[in-house]
């Protein structure tokens, strides 16, 4: 390939590609052509970059300077200055909130400079269509010492010393899980990788089947080795049409190079895989399910032992492991145990990604070493709360995780750790809550979703989580009882013990620990018919202060249940009755007013209609003008 | 194509990875054209495309091109500077094609700047 000066690595993940990074590439082909740059600038497609917030986006090399928030108008500005004549272009460059002077190098964003980065080695490095991409960052040097200088037992044994364990949720030690299935004697024996990945805000698997789609492949034949398996099965979400198609790209790519199929590399070793679209439940990313989903049988668990591992596939052993586990493999084979178990804590050793949403300045996909702490995921990282608002909880291991309040951020992030104070790693997801977020509707929103999702084989999981429903709903429509609480911890705990997999022994979760954290809220709601946070409707008023309106009008026109009065020079008033708690009115409140208030846990103050406005002192402009804000 | 073996997946990713060396970040030492209009117009595009060419050639990974605004003196153009990593930078002007190629051998890779072609050394700090 020739020589360039520039390559500009730009985003397609499936975020920047929902915000137009193809038209981006279009774009900037465009331009690249009109100044006749083809051979000095070039341009990679690569997978997602992490900074999702910022997208679209790309980071333009050799200097690493990172663009964000690009728009196909600023295409031609941008190649002409920084790519014709040398000039970074600071208006795009990435500015932290609050902040005025932008950080032009990636290397010096908060964002990406606490990651570690063992399994996203090649985010945004690579275009994960091209297997020679990958192969120039080392690709398939970890299947090649495999298969030349290690036995199976070998590699179980490596990956037993690097302390690897599952990070589809349990946290499985992966290479007790390949030794169990390598004892069995039946054979044939499968690999499956589990990229169902139905946490609600999760896309951590759907990322690196994105962005490095060979790397999956890699660990999987290599565990296929292991185990003595011939035959593999990509099981993926059918929600996740790009990650689908490249790695379907990938896998064709690996067979015609040899890297899949009969005899690899002339080694005598065969393995292939194949993709398996899964139904859409999310039960069905637990691993029985999963299995009988791929078998054509309804998605349902089934009790174990046996495990998988024994009793797997067409009733023959299996591993089934998440993508993220597969995908962490070539880099212990190729850096070796021992120094991959120096990564992390004494229990969870590696890295681990998740996907940081909610209340948060940067939102997206961090990997950072087990045993970090939550405050420099949400204050390093993260970038701290938007707004200036307080953070009050992060909320970890997806629908059926805890919620982790403000007092455990010093908390170093393991497995064990989250366990005990009642959540879990689940896959990875981790939503941020400030403030303005009601705890006992967080967990009534988690409760909801599993509710939907429990496949009713199990009664406690199926009845006793519409039971927590409808005492959630009832309390957070002010019904709530003395005795509520008791019922909930009671009841949640019966459901954890008396539920067959997974979904049902994780979901009240949500609920025990936000009972356990944030009992005062549940008090507020059931005994003083309040909701500290302002979320429930029905434990909720707006409310028009007298002395703030200044009968500007706007409230009144887009009140969208016409309840509010209003009339020039007289204050505005709501009618409760027929007010549906939108909070258009608040939000349409000019700042310089702020009359609109939300009031929980109090009384209305009545406000007569035709009272006069009060002016602020400064003389208040003409109407007209005012109806213009 | 037929199957790969050992050797050839080896020199497979040996031959990838001569086209992936802007991603790896390890550079020895940068060379800047000035791209400002002033530059452009007196053939600074032909100055970048000498340079790549001598980079390709030579098979130097750990040299950057790359280019920068105006450099004050638009009467030099086109010009160059030419980083090295632990030296004073040396900035040249008036340049051709083939001055360009003579910087690189003697320069970027024989190691002594070209007299006979620089305008000073070291670069001013702006203010
Ligand atoms: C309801 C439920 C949903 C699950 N969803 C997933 C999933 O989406 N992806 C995943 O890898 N594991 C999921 N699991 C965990 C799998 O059952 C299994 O433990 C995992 O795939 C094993 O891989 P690992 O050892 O590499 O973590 C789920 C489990 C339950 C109970």
């Amino acid at each position: 390939m020739a020589a360039r000066r520039i390559e500009l690595m730009l985003c397609t993940g499936t975020g920047c590609v929902a915000g137009g990074a193809f038209r981006i590439k279009q774009a900037l082909e465009e331009e690249i052509a009109r100044h006749g740059l083809p051979d000095e600038v070039s341009l990679v497609a690569t997978g997602c970059n992490g900074f999702c917030g910022q997208g679209p986006l790309l980071v333009a090399l050799p200097e690493k300077i990172f663009y964000g928030w690009l728009k196909t108008e600023d295409i031609p500005f941008l190649v002409q200055e920084h790519f014709l004549k040398g000039r970074p272009v600071q208006k795009l460059m990435f500015t932290p909130p609050e902040k005025k002077e932008p950080i032009p190098l990636l290397g010096d964003i908060p964002f990406f400079n606490k990651q570690m980065l063992l399994v996203l080695r090649n985010k945004g490095l690579i275009d994960p269509e091209k297997i020679e991409d990958y192969l120039a960052r080392d690709g398939y040097a970890a299947l090649e010492k495999v298969l030349t200088s290690m036995s199976p037992e070998d590699v179980i044994e490596e990956i037993t010393k690097s302390g690897l364990r599952g990070r589809g949720g349990a946290g499985f030690p992966t290479g007790v899980k390949w030794k169990v299935c390598r004892n069995e004697l039946k054979t044939p024996k499968y690999v499956i990788c589990n990229c169902d990945e139905g946490d609600p805000g999760a896309y951590m698997d759907r990322s690196v089947f994105e962005s490095d789609p060979h790397a999956v492949i890699e660990g999987q034949t290599i565990a296929g080795y292991a185990i003595g398996a011939a035959h593999g099965y990509i099981y993926v979400r059918s929600e996740y049409p790009l990650a689908i198609k490249r790695m379907q790209i990938a896998l064709d790519q690996a067979q015609e190079y040899g890297l899949l199929g009969e005899n690899i590399l002339g080694t005598g070793f065969s393995f292939d895989l194949e993709i398996r679209e899964g139904s859409g439940a999310f039960v069905c990313g637990e691993e029985t399910s999963l299995i009988h989903s791929i078998e054509g049988k309804s998605p349902e668990p089934r009790q174990r032992p046996p495990f998988p591992a024994q009793v797997g596939i067409w009733g023959c052993p299996t591993v089934i492991n998440n993508v993220e586990t597969l995908a962490n493999v070539p880099i212990i084979v190729t850096r070796g145990a021992e120094w991959y178990s120096q990564i992390g804590t004494a229990t969870s050793k590696g890295t681990k990604i998740f996907s940081l949403v909610g209340k948060i300045n940067n939102t997206g996909l961090i990997e950072v070493p087990m045993g970090i702490t939550l405050r420099e995921i949400v204050y390093e990282i993260g970038g701290g709360i938007p707004g200036n608002k307080q953070f009050k909880a992060v909320q970890t291991g997806g629908p059926s995780g805890g919620c982790i309040p403000n007092s455990l951020i010093d908390l170093p992030i393991d497995y064990e750790s989250l366990k005990e104070v009642g959540s879990m790693m689940g896959s990875g997801g981790m939503i941020v809550m400030d403030e303005d977020t009601c705890m006992v509707d967080v967990s009534k929103f988690f409760i909801q979703f599993t509710n939907d999702e429990s496949c009713g084989k199990c009664t406690v999981c199926r009845d006793g989580s519409d039971a927590l429903l409808e005492v959630l709903t009832r309390i957070t429509e002010g019904q709530g009882m003395s005795g509520d609480m008791e019922f909930l911890e009671e009841l949640g705990l019966a459901i954890k013990d008396g539920s067959m997999c997974g979904l049902g022994q994780t979901l009240p979760n949500p609920v025990l620990s936000t009972l356990k954290y944030f009992r005062d809220e549940y008090e507020a709601h059931i005994t003083e018919k309040r909701c500290p946070a302002k979320v429930c409707k029905n434990l909720i008023a707006y409310w028009i202060d007298p002395q703030l309106c200044q009968a500007c009008l706007i409230c009144h026109r887009e009140c969208p249940a016409e309840s509010i009065y209003g009339e020039k020079q007289m204050v505005h008033v709501i009618d409760q009755n027929k007010c549906t708690k939108c909070g258009t009115c608040l939000d349409v409140c000019p700042p310089r007013f702020s009359a609109v208030k939300k009031l929980s846990g109090e009384p209305v103050p009545a406000v007569e209609r035709g009272i006069k406005v009060e002016r602020k002192k400064k003389p208040a402009r003409p109407e007209q003008e005012k109806v213009q804000v | 194509m037929a199957k790969l073996t050992l050797d050839e997946l080896r020199k497979k990713r040996a031959e990838a990875q001569k086209g992936i060396y802007l991603r790896e970040g390890e550079f020895r030492g940068k060379i800047i054209v000035h791209m400002g209009t002033c530059g452009i117009a007196a053939g600074a595009r032909g100055i970048v495309a000498a340079f790549l060419e001598e980079l390709e050639r030579s098979g130097t990974k750990d040299i950057m091109v790359t280019t920068s605004g105006c450099a004050g003196l638009c009467s030099k153009e086109p010009m160059a500077t030419v980083e090295m990593l632990n030296t004073p930078p040396v900035k040249y002007g008036e340049l051709t094609p083939d001055k360009a190629r003579n910087i690189f051998k003697e320069h970027i890779v024989g190691g002594t700047a070209v007299a006979a072609y620089a305008l000073g050394m070291g670069s001013e700090r702006g203010a």
